[in-house]
Formats: structure tokens, C-alpha cells, sequence
């Protein structure tokens, strides 16, 4: 029972950081109808960008409110630069261009940084918590505390600011949008500067578990697919609740399942994916797509 | 499929001007292939075993890439996963040599057959899959290939990976070991290349590229889309399994670890550098993965990754149908000069209509999607 309870914690923490990246992957599908296939390499860069801050005398959370910004102006930059004048293009162009991202962060990241591991500092103590008979571990429950803190700032943004309800208004009718004044090419770079922001929080947290290294998210991002198909690509919610659960189910295969074990994590995601867009294609809590033809 | 007919009609209309022209035409064209083709069977006696390796190493993967090219260009799928059926071709030979002791050549037949049954049980599921979400699929698939060949260490020898011989030259031919490896890539290539001439060219690559240009229309005309997505998806995986398969025997050497998701990577990289809506593309993009980063890495280690980035965003924008585009408007403009004709139509890609796609973009957020 213990080592359930504790496996599921451990699988909240995890969790929350591939609802971040599942949510950051579904800001942009939703504006867009793209999926970034670079979030998590984005996210990767951004971490390495903390970590020259951290290492030129940065105080930590200065360090972490200067990747968020970077990680902002990146994402920013790139929906403007690199994917609005592609935005007639097909489908394939894009997925191509993201991948493009893909490979250029990534060695981008290995070219300045090099390929060894680095480790990265973790904001909470590491003496663990004694609760009741548990035994918590400070940065689980850091990492969890961080993910909802991010999700009801993001909530509160859409729910109660201008900015946010005319991004809202993009995402459910950007043609209309315009009508009424709305900058709509522009609340689409909002959009990616907020899903890199997420992200990079996600790198930040991912970091210090994992250590800093240029593939570092590869693992994440398989995870950050799979629960954003498993909660629905069109709904930001259901990406996050995806992402818990993804983090709990790879603990629980990982500990009760001998035949999963440690080493066939990544297929238990690919098993997800596959499973769900089989059985539910818009997944848990997505609306079908209505296409007229 | 208005594109489709119009390329059958431009040819039909170029064919009717005159008998002259056509058999200038038709020499043109059979010169070159012929030229090439003996350049490519000259190359041995002047290059050194590592340039001729390099160049097996090429034609090996424009196998691979002609499988993705039916795919995505002629077929619609996107995939970012067929660094998983190489893999397979590759540790089948891989096992089959090693373990079991059989001759290479059944290999490679094995390994094509293997990966033809995978990707069409992949393909099946995937039907459901639409444009991204295949491509997300696809790329899990990618990531998850080592951990899954590890994982079978009793079969695949671990992290370790199998290491096996060069194929022997057979019939005490003149040749060397590399020389031998040389010209059996360029045969099968050539064979993988008339057989997808052949597939694309007749009812079949018409229904491919019906299904591609509008699934719809194409299921009203009676094509069985299902049916044929499927077997599109297995026989792109047989032409990737083969090249697998080949690539082993080539490296002599299969590890879990190099057929990780920039494998698939790369393999798309040179589908769309090479153009995805074409069979000559697949050479073009299979020298260009080759070539261009033995160049780059004399700049940075990383330098090659970078450098595909590079191009793949910046082909999008500037030239989205690849070399193979560029090749052949300047191939037509030689014809026109000398054949006095211009009977090459224009090409056609997925690329190309991009304003259809935009109204269907547009139509999906009108609906609320």
C-alpha cells in the first residue's frame, strides 16, 4: 500500500510535467491546428539557457523568471519569423518546419553546450517530509505545487482578461475575430510565446530529475503526446488531467507489471497513443472535428 | 485526382505532335538513363572503398526513401517512424545471419516480406489517424524503437547490438568485398526503382494519389481507401525494410542505439530534400543525407544536425518539392532546346494545393474545431 501510495505521488510529480507539455502542445494545436514537434527541444534550450544564468551568479528563481522571458520572446519569435509566413501552407509543410526546429535546437544545444550531462539545481529542499506513515519527497510535491500554480494563472488569464477572451475568440473563430478588431496573427504568436513559456517551466522542472542534456526530452515528449491525445487535442484540461494520469500510469506499469518494468516506458506511451486514437480519436474530454467536404 | 488526369492529358496532347519529336524524345531520355546508369557501373574502378562505401551507403537509403516517397508524396501519410522498419529489415538480416546461419541474400527478401506484414498491421490503425496525428503516432513509434530492441536481448543482443559479416563475393567475380556490396545496392536500387516506376504509374499509384488528393471523391469512385492506405503503408515499409536490411549487411553492425528516432528523422529529411512527390527525388535525398554531413561535421560534431534543420525549414519556403523539382524544370527546358518540345508536365505535389487546403482550414475553424 505504501509503496502505491508512494508510486502514485511520484507519478503526480512526473505528471505535471508532461501535463505542461501536453498543455503547451495543445495551446498551440487549438490556436493553430498544428502540433509543435519542437516544444520539447524548446523547452530543452530554454532549460540551457537557465543554466548559463545560473552559472554566471544568477540567483535562482531571477534564473527562472529570465528562461521565462527567453523562453516567451523565443516562442514569440518563431510563430512570427518562421511559421506565420507558412500559414497557407499544408499540413506537411509545417510538420516539417517543427521538425526542422526539432534538430536545430537539438544541436544547437550540443554544439554550444556540448553533449555531456550537467546537473541542474532543483528550487525545493531535499530532505524528505514525514506525513501521517508517508514518507514525501519535497521536490514531488514542488513540482505538483508548481504545475497547478501555472494552470490557475493560465486559467485566470483566459477566464478573466481581455487578452485573454480575444485569444479565446481566435481559437473558436478567427474570422469573426478579425471582424471585431482583433489582431489575430498576433494572439497566434501570444499563443506560442505562452506554450514556450509552459514548456520552458516543464524543462525547469524535468531538469534536475533528469539531468540537463540536448535529448533530454525525448522521453517527456512521448509522455507530453500521449497524454494530450489520451485528455483530446482540443481541450487544454483534458491535456492536463492526461498528463497526471500518464504519470501515474508509468509508475504503476512500471511497478506492478514485470513485463513493462524500466525498460519499456516509451512503449507504454506509443500503447497510449495508439490505443486511444483506435478507440476514442478525440480523446477523453475532445469535441469531434466537424469537416464539411 | 483533377491533377492526375491533367498529367495524363498534358502527355497525351505532347504525344500527338509528331513522330519525330517523340522518338528524339524518347532517345533523350533513354540516353541519359543509360549514361547514369553506366557512370554508376564505372564508379568502382576510380573511386577508394570508403568513397565506394559511402556511395553503397546512398543507394541503400534512396531505397529507404523511395518507400517514404510512396507514402507521403504519393499516398498522403505522413511518417515519422520509418527509422522502426529499417530497424526491423536490419535486425532481421541481422538474426537470421548470426543465429540461424542463413544465406544474406534470403535475408533480404525475409526482411522485406517482415517489414511488408508490419507496416501493413501499422497501417491498419493508422487509417484512423489523420494528417497529424499519424505523424505524432509515427514519431512515438520512432522513439520507442531502441527501447523496444533492447528490451528483446535474448533476440537482438542487448545494448550490445550483433555484429556480422560481410557478405562473401560470390562466383570468384574480380571484385572486393566492397566493390561486391557496391553493385548489389545498385541493383536491387535499380530494380526498387523500375518496381515503383511500374506500382505508381498504373491503377494502383492512381488510387494512391486519389485517396492523397481527396479521400472522399476517391471512396465515391470505388476505390477502397482503407484497403489501399494499408497496403500503401506495407509497401512502403517492404522498401524501407529492405534498405534496412542492405544497410545492415553494409555497416556490418546493428546496435539499438543507431536506429534511434534521427534515423527517422533523416530518412524524411532526405525524402523532402530529395521531393517527396517524386522516384528520382529518392537518389537526390539519399546523396544529400549521405554526403552532407560527412562536410558538416568537419565544422562541429553537432554541425549536420543543424544543417538538415537548415534546409528542411528553408526548403519549405523556397523550393517545398525538392531537388527533384528544380532537376525537372531544368531536364524540361534541355528537352524543349533540343526535342523542340516540352512534354514534361508540370510536376505535382501535395505541396502544390495549397489553397485547397486552406479552405479546408478555414472550414474546419468555421466549424468549430
Amino acid at each position: 500500500m505504501q509503496t502505491f501510495v508512494a508510486q502514485v505521488i511520484s507519478g503526480l510529480s512526473t505528471g505535471g510535467i508532461y501535463a505542461s507539455i501536453a498543455l503547451a502542445l495543445v495551446l498551440i494545436y487549438q490556436s493553430t491546428g498544428l502540433v509543435n514537434f519542437a516544444q520539447g527541444e524548446m523547452a530543452m534550450f530554454t532549460t540551457y539557457m537557465a543554466w548559463s544564468m545560473l552559472n554566471a551568479g544568477w540567483g535562482y528563481w531571477p534564473a527562472f523568471v529570465g528562461a521565462c522571458l527567453f523562453a516567451f520572446a523565443l516562442g514569440f519569435g518563431l510563430e512570427r519569423l518562421v511559421i506565420r509566413p507558412l500559414e497557407t501552407a499544408p499540413e506537411l509543410a509545417l510538420v516539417i518546419v517543427t521538425i526542422g526546429l526539432l534538430t536545430i535546437f537539438n544541436s544547437v544545444a550540443g554544439w554550444i553546450y556540448t553533449y555531456t550531462i550537467k546537473p541542474f539545481p532543483s528550487p525545493f529542499p531535499a530532505a524528505p517530509i514525514k506525513v501521517g506513515f508517508m514518507v514525501l519527497n519535497p521536490q514531488d510535491l514542488g513540482v505538483v505545487g508548481v504545475t497547478l500554480l501555472m494552470l490557475a494563472l493560465i486559467y485566470l488569464f483566459f477566464h478573466s482578461t481581455r487578452l485573454g477572451l480575444a485569444m479565446r475568440a481566435v481559437v473558436e473563430n478567427p474570422v469573426s475575430s478579425r471582424l471585431v478588431g482583433i489582431r489575430v496573427s498576433w494572439m497566434l504568436a501570444l499563443g506560442w510565446g505562452m506554450a514556450a513559456v509552459v514548456g520552458a517551466v516543464a524543462g525547469l522542472m524535468v531538469a534536475p530529475l533528469v539531468f540537463l542534456e540536448p535529448n533530454m526530452m525525448g522521453g517527456v515528449l512521448i509522455y507530453a503526446f500521449a497524454s494530450a491525445t489520451l485528455g483530446g487535442f482540443s481541450s487544454a484540461g483534458g491535456a492536463v488531467v492526461g498528463g497526471f494520469v500518464m504519470g501515474i500510469l508509468e509508475n504503476l506499469t512500471g511497478t506492478y507489471i514485470t513485463l513493462v518494468g524500466t525498460k519499456l516506458k516509451l512503449t507504454v506511451a506509443l500503447a497510449v497513443i495508439v490505443l486511444v486514437l483506435l478507440i476514442k480519436p478525440t480523446g477523453l474530454f475532445g469535441r469531434a472535428a466537424v469537416r464539411r467536404v | 485526382m483533377a491533377t492526375a488526369t491533367s498529367k495524363r492529358d498534358q502527355g497525351a496532347v505532347a504525344g500527338g505532335t509528331n513522330a519525330g519529336q517523340e522518338r528524339r524524345l524518347f532517345w533523350l531520355r533513354f540516353g541519359a538513363l543509360a549514361f547514369l546508369l553506366a557512370a554508376a557501373c564505372a564508379l568502382p574502378f576510380y573511386l577508394s572503398n570508403y568513397q565506394l562505401f559511402e556511395f553503397s551507403q546512398a543507394f541503400i537509403y534512396a531505397i529507404a526513401l523511395l518507400g517514404l516517397n510512396i507514402l507521403i508524396g504519393y499516398n498522403g501519410q505522413i511518417s515519422l517512424g520509418h527509422g522502426a522498419f529499417y530497424a526491423l529489415g536490419g535486425y532481421t538480416t541481422a538474426i537470421m545471419t548470426t543465429r540461424w546461419g542463413i544465406h544474406y541474400g534470403w535475408t533480404i527478401a525475409a526482411s522485406g516480406l517482415l517489414s511488408l506484414a508490419a507496416g501493413f498491421l501499422f497501417g491498419l490503425p493508422a487509417l484512423r489517424f489523420e494528417g497529424l496525428y499519424l505523424a505524432l503516432a509515427t514519431l512515438a513509434l520512432a522513439l520507442a524503437t531502441p527501447q523496444v530492441l533492447k528490451y528483446f536481448d535474448t533476440w537482438t543482443g542487448g545494448s550490445q547490438g550483433i555484429v556480422l559479416d560481410k557478405p562473401p563475393v560470390p562466383l570468384d567475380l574480380p571484385l572486393n568485398q566492397d566493390q561486391y556490396l557496391y553493385y548489389l545496392s545498385l541493383a536491387i536500387l535499380v530494380l526498387a526503382l523500375i518496381m515503383a516506376w511500374n506500382l505508381l504509374r498504373g491503377r494502383v499509384g492512381r488510387a494512391m494519389m486519389a485517396i492523397r488528393d481527396n479521400p472522399v471523391a476517391a471512396e465515391t469512385m470505388g476505390v477502397h481507401n482503407a484497403l489501399y492506405k494499408s497496403l500503401t503503408f506495407g509497401v512502403s515499409a517492404l522498401y524501407t525494410g529492405i534498405a534496412g536490411s542492405l544497410g545492415v549487411l553494409a555497416v556490418t553492425f546493428a546496435a539499438p542505439d543507431t536506429f534511434n528516432v534521427f534515423l527517422s528523422i533523416d530518412l524524411l529529411a532526405g525524402s523532402v530534400v530529395g521531393g517527396v512527390v517524386s522516384i528520382s527525388g529518392a537518389i537526390f535525398g539519399a546523396l544529400f543525407i549521405v554526403f552532407v554531413p560527412v562536410y558538416a561535421q568537419q565544422i562541429s560534431q553537432a554541425a549536420p544536425w543543424a544543417i538538415l534543420g537548415v534546409f528542411l525549414i528553408a526548403l519549405m519556403y523556397l523550393m517545398p518539392n525538392g531537388c527533384a523539382s528544380l532537376l525537372h524544370r531544368l531536364w524540361g527546358a534541355l528537352e524543349k532546346k533540343i526535342a523542340g518540345a516540352s512534354a514534361i508536365p508540370a510536376d505535382l505535389t501535395p505541396f502544390e494545393d495549397g489553397a485547397a487546403e486552406e479552405d479546408q482550414r478555414s472550414a474546419r475553424a468555421a466549424s468549430g474545431d
